[in-house]
């Protein structure tokens, strides 16, 4: 159908606003005459808020000062923040509005026009002076002569223009030439080519004129067809989408009124092709021109009222789902909640499901919507629109959903989604957003030019389970290395999503992911964000996932780097850099060292020591205990999930129905090089944090806690017993919601067993602390002195060291808990690992380890290179 | 060569020093009002008016020019913070801006020449500018949003005053600091640009602004990189930050600056935060090693102190840097760079 292949111009485009200009708003003249300028001020509101880049400000109106006006109204614009983020174009034919602008307007605005009319002496004056304002210019293709109308005239101008600009040292960046736009289908010949002459033009002086831009008054073109507002607009779009790709890059245009190119009637369009195109010149086997035929055309469009509502009647008559796609790329919100309705009522009749509108019109309608935009053939502000729509159908689809959901399934996590600075692109953000609700999760999204600060503040406040940026412009892919890098700072560790155009694995491997040693993950596009999302926030899934795309980026990085071992010190380098704990701090022997057996700890006293927290989260209700009781969207089902738990719990302690076992023990240790070595010479190897750090952080290793002389190591093992014939009873009765709720309140009495034996280790038992007083909630936090790592979590990787511990503890003895050959322990509700009472001891993840330490770790472990390689694999690169 | 070039050349060789804060330094001196006045027969009570040191008491700022220099300083700042008409009308002074930014520039310029003749290491003079406290950009009346209490030549003619005394007096640059307003700054870049077409000849510009707000806005609310945007056309031979926050909370902000601006980097932040107490307590080590964060990342070539900086800061931060290698400009694609209140970018 063409032959010019138009580019993806879409997000290149900008769109300035027109509304705040006299010349182009009768309605905007008429405040302004009026002297209502809070009601004006309004207008550039709106227009930023629908999308506007740059607003345009013109007063050239015969009966206004136009200086009063025009700086009157820049200082108050200049006082609303969501107006004045973006630049202004100070627009006047007048040189004493424009400086009076200037001397109003803050920011870098764009000065529009000044030209060559008057000559070269005042066109270069005008320019030194926008350099010395610090604004960019729009240059109108006039000369001395009069305006340039030819192809050769526009060249000609704007070429000598460029050369006296770049010659006073005007930046040609700050250039944008305005080659003016002028009618066509005037019935005068001359006029035919006037269209095309421009878009030719265009991409000559690009060609001739590096780093300039173009701009250009669209309404001039279809002028002879004022009052025929569909003609009108059809003839805008089919212009701009051959002016785009020949290099126009912005428009004064009123993006309401353009038509999506792919929408237009083909029968209109051919003939607007035609006409501006000049694709059949000269008289037709119809005896008659392109002109002629677009007039003729364009009587049947007359009384556009009628047509549209024809149209409007037509459209009508559809069948839902194309009503519904009709409205998202048209943008038309005025029938969608019914549309929506119908859709969903019919989905139900036929035993479906209410998300299943979301899944199949809605994202059928907004895939039209991405291809088209994709294509070039929509423009940002409406595709804008376009997601208005859907939200206001999902919107009434909601409670619907909600209502569809199975009890205590709300809420799988909360995710904090934002366009990062200096981005404005949001639609990709906001459709992983739609899509991600309508999955469940509960979506916290930040916006657009969203600051890193902000992005953690929201993640802090709301305890987001994954934040997920967003950016479709390149310089955007260092402000989500910004935020890595501040969410390591705050020491965070929930999952970093990546996602946006111009995004990559690549870029996130080689430059997010090793900027946080939290979990980040690029999601190439909306259909994975629900996968990625429900991995990540699985109890079961998680740690593998992790594992296996951080193993994934790893090897990205190596393949790029063809040296993925460039940021791990080599082990000496890392030893040299140990944590130097003060061992002047260290803890005194334990006031009651050897081994400790409870052979059953009183319940009641772990029911109240209970992390619920984590309970919760078991059920997929994202939140933090006690406030996830009142929370918005999950207290309801928490509420009355917790009081369940509370009846349970109240029947376990009462009927005995679990028992409580544990052992600890204190052996006298010493450190011997990254060993932990006991005095019964069982030697437990540590590993050593490889990975380079800055700013004075050391490479910790678990050893460097322990003195190399007269130390101590402690141990424990705690599980709970005595689960399985309550388990079966539940099962034989189907009844699984007791059966989960069991199996969760057992995990918990496990953690508050450990949480509860290392408070009576740290007053009693090696007493360092005798007079800790902690709440439960400073408990949680882990505020006191000590730590009790296990193996298999981060700061001790290595699995296979729990047979050492439970050798050493007589585990399965005295707490009855085993280890399966891939070392899980049975109960499976149990908890065991190593006690450090540094005060200095902390918890760390060892992360990648070089080949160097794998070697140097299977030698003192006394196992062969595969069996190390096997057990550290996701520590290893 | 002309001191841009100069500058530039020393620039690239290290880590430019530039000087600390003087309004906290001259408090040491506990000066009466007698010693402010001298014997100008000025009417109104002059304490607190450290510009006018230069001709009533000028031995106090050629003390703490000397103790900068001492400490290590490339740069010395003109004590002429508040030396405008409109700042000096409120202490009946407006009468000397002239004089007092002459025989300030003056003494700066006689200072940075004897210790240049002594160890032949190039010492510059730049000719501080505040920002009034007027602003172009804001209403002081929230029932009437567009009014101004200043308008923009009044302020450029202001600026202009004080710029060419400055130079007159041996300024080799003139360093529009505390930019609270990007409005007020783009005046006085007009002020320079006038003053330049006067004289015949450049005169290099320095810029820095001031954030209120941790998310890295100015008063007039403009975030860093929008107001680079908004500056850049002054050429500025350093841009950068000073004053209202310590070097930890200013971090990212240089480190935005940095990647944005093709131009040279000048960071002078205050001794951390005031205490309950108002003192500045954040120990000039410390000051060095937030500020040496900055130089290993490559992101500054000038630093230096505002509020509660002391010539031993000074010296903490020229010895911490005085091996570091300057930042190196990027090279940055000829772009459309506009800004409103945010930062806008047209691709070529």
């Amino acid at each position: 159908m063409t032959s010019i292949a138009p580019a993806s111009t879409g997000a290149r485009f900008v769109n300035i606003g027109e509304r705040t200009n006299v010349t182009g708003s009768a309605k905007f003249k008429k405040l302004i005459m009026a002297g209502d300028y809070p009601a004006a001020v309004e207008v550039a509101r709106q227009q930023v808020e629908n999308g506007a880049q740059v607003i345009d400000v013109n007063m050239d109106e015969g009966l206004l000062d136009a200086v009063e006006a025009m700086t009157t109204y820049l200082k108050l614009i200049a006082a609303e923040p969501d107006i004045a983020r973006v630049p202004v174009m100070v627009d006047s034919s007048k040189w004493d509005v424009i400086e009076a602008g200037l001397k109003c307007v803050s920011g870098k605005p764009i000065v529009n026009s000044i030209s060559m009319k008057e000559g070269e002496g005042q066109f270069l004056e005008q320019a030194r002076k926008c350099m010395d304002y610090g604004a960019a210019v729009v240059v109108m293709a006039f000369d001395e002569t009069g305006q340039a109308d030819t192809k050769e005239r526009k060249i000609e101008i704007c070429k000598r223009a460029y050369a006296l600009l770049t010659g006073i040292g005007f930046p040609p960046e700050d250039i944008i030439f305005d080659p003016n736009v002028f009618a066509v289908a005037t019935g005068i010949e001359e006029h035919d080519r006037y269209g095309l002459d421009f878009i030719e033009a265009v991409a000559e002086i690009r060609a001739a004129c590096p780093h300039v831009h173009f701009s250009g008054g669209l309404s001039n073109l279809s002028f002879s067809f004022r009052g025929n507002e569909i003609v009108r607009r059809a003839m805008h779009s089919v212009f701009l989408y051959y002016a785009i790709p020949a290099g126009l890059d912005m428009a004064i245009v009123n993006a309401g009124q353009l038509d999506v190119y792919d929408q237009i009637d083909p029968a209109l369009r051919d003939a607007c092709e035609d006409v501006i195109m000049m694709r059949n010149p000269g008289i037709g086997p119809d005896g008659k021109t392109a002109t002629e035929r677009l007039i003729d055309l364009a009587e049947s469009y007359k009384g556009k009222d009628v047509v549209a509502e024809k149209a409007a009647e037509e459209w009508r008559g559809w069948d839902v789902v194309k009503r519904l796609e009709h409205a998202l790329v048209r943008g038309i919100d005025a029938y969608v909640v019914e549309d929506t309705e119908e859709a969903r009522a019919a989905i139900f009749a036929r035993g479906g499901r209410p998300i299943e509108v979301i899944e199949g019109p809605l994202m059928g309608g907004m895939n039209v919507v991405g291809d088209l935009f994709g294509s070039g053939k929509m423009f940002l502000p409406q595709v804008v629109k376009s997601a208005r729509v859907m939200k206001k159908a999902v919107a009434h689809l909601i409670p619907y959903i909600e209502a569809d959901k199975l009890p205590g399934a709300k809420a799988k996590g909360r995710i904090i989604m934002a366009t990062v600075k200096g981005d404005v692109h949001d639609i990709g953000k906001n459709i992983v957003g739609v899509v991600l609700q309508c999955n469940g999760y509960e979506v916290i999204d930040l916006g657009v030019m969203v600051p890193w600060s902000r992005i953690l503040e929201s993640a802090n406040e709301n305890q987001a389970d994954i934040i997920g940026l967003s950016g479709l412009i390149t310089p955007s892919l260092d402000e989500m290395v910004t935020v890595a890098e501040e969410m390591q700072r705050a020491e965070m560790n929930i999952p970093l999503l990546i996602g946006g155009a111009t995004t990559s694995k690549v870029h996130t491997a080689l430059r997010i992911d090793p900027a946080y040693t939290g979990p980040v993950i690029h999601v190439l596009d909306a259909s994975r964000a629900v996968g990625v999302a429900s991995q990540l926030l699985s109890d079961t899934q998680a740690e593998g996932f992790k594992s296996s795309v951080s193993i994934d980026y790893e090897k990205v990085r190596e393949a790029r780097a063809n040296k993925g071992q460039s940021d791990l010190l080599p082990l000496a380098d890392a030893r040299a850099n140990a944590f130097p704990a003060d061992f002047a701090l260290k803890a005194a022997a334990p006031i009651e060292p050897g081994l400790h057996v409870f052979e059953e700890w009183d319940l009641a006293d772990l029911a109240e020591t209970i992390d619920w927290t984590p309970f919760f989260r078991a059920w997929e209700l994202a939140g933090n205990y006690p406030a996830i009781l009142t929370d918005e969207v999950v207290g309801e089902s928490a509420s009355s999930l917790f009081a369940d738990a509370q009846a349970m719990l109240a029947k376990i302690i009462d009927e005995k129905w679990l028992t409580a076992k544990g052992v600890c023990a204190f052996w006298p240790a010493h450190r011997d090089g990254d060993d932990v070595l006991l005095e019964d010479g069982t030697r437990i190897p540590m590993l050593r944090q490889q990975v380079k750090k800055s700013r004075g952080r050391a490479n910790f290793c678990l050893a460097d806690f322990i003195d190399t002389q007269d130390d101590w190591l402690g141990g424990f093992a705690v599980g709970i017993h005595g689960i399985e014939p309550h388990l079966a009873r539940f099962q034989a009765a189907h009844d699984d919601y007791s059966d989960i709720l069991l199996k969760a309140l057992a995990d918990r009495f496990a953690e508050a067993f450990a949480e509860r034996l290392h408070a009576h280790v740290r007053t009693k038992l090696w007493g360092y602390a005798p007079d800790e007083q902690f709440t439960n909630e400073a408990l949680i936090r882990e505020e006191y002195r000590g730590i009790r790592p296990a193996p298999g979590y981060p700061a001790c990787p290595d699995h296979s060291l729990k047979p050492i511990l439970f050798d050493l503890l007589k585990a399965s003895d005295n707490a009855g808990i085993i280890l399966t050959e891939s070392q899980a322990m049975l109960p499976t509700a149990a908890v065991s690992g190593f006690y450090f009472a540094h005060p200095e001891s902390q918890y760390f993840g060892v992360a990648r380890i070089g080949r160097d330490q794998l070697e140097d770790y299977a030698t003192r472990r006394g196992v062969d290179l595969p069996t190390a390689e096997r057990w550290l694999r996701p520590n290893l690169d | 060569m002309s001191a841009r070039e100069t500058f530039l050349a020393e620039a690239a060789k290290r880590i430019l020093i530039t000087d600390g804060a003087f309004g906290t330094e001259i408090q040491n001196w506990k000066l009466s009002e007698a010693d402010y006045a001298g014997d100008l027969g000025l009417t109104h009570d002059q304490k607190g008016n450290n510009d006018i040191l230069a001709l009533t008491k000028p031995e106090v700022p050629e003390a703490i020019h000397r103790a900068y220099f001492e400490a290590g300083a490339d740069i010395a700042e003109t004590n002429t913070f508040s030396a405008n008409r409109i700042s000096q009308a409120d202490y009946g002074a407006e009468h000397l801006v002239r004089e007092i930014n002459v025989e300030s520039a003056k003494l700066a310029r006689r200072l940075a020449d004897e210790y240049q003749a002594k160890d032949g290491r190039p010492r510059f003079v730049a000719g501080a500018i505040g920002p009034t406290n007027k602003t172009l950009s804001l209403s002081p009346d929230v029932n009437d949003p567009g009014y101004r209490e200043i308008d923009w030549d009044t302020l450029t003619d202001v600026y202009k005053e004080q710029a060419a005394a400055l130079v007159e007096g041996g300024a080799d640059f003139i360093l529009i600091e505390t930019v609270f307003d990007t409005l007020n700054a783009k005046a006085g870049i007009m002020a320079v640009r006038q003053l330049e077409q006067e004289l015949g000849r450049e005169v290099p510009i320095m810029l820095s602004m001031t954030l209120t707000d941790l998310s890295g806005r100015n008063l007039s609310g403009h975030t860093v990189e929008a107001f680079w945007h908004a500056v850049r056309h002054a050429k500025p031979i350093t841009i950068g930050l000073n004053c209202s926050f310590g070097a930890t909370q200013l971090r990212p902000h240089v480190k935005t600056l940095a990647e944005t601006a093709d131009t040279l980097i000048m960071i002078y932040p205050n001794a951390g935060l005031p205490n309950e107490l108002g003192e500045y307590d954040e120990m000039p080590g410390t000051t060095a090693g937030f500020v040496g964060e900055w130089a290993i990342a490559g992101q500054v070539n000038v630093l230096g102190g505002c509020c509660g900086s002391t010539p031993a800061h000074i010296k903490a931060i020229a010895d911490k840097v005085a091996a570091m290698p300057p930042r190196t400009l990027p090279q940055l694609e000829a772009v459309t760079r506009l800004a409103g209140l945010e930062p806008f970018i047209l691709p070529a």
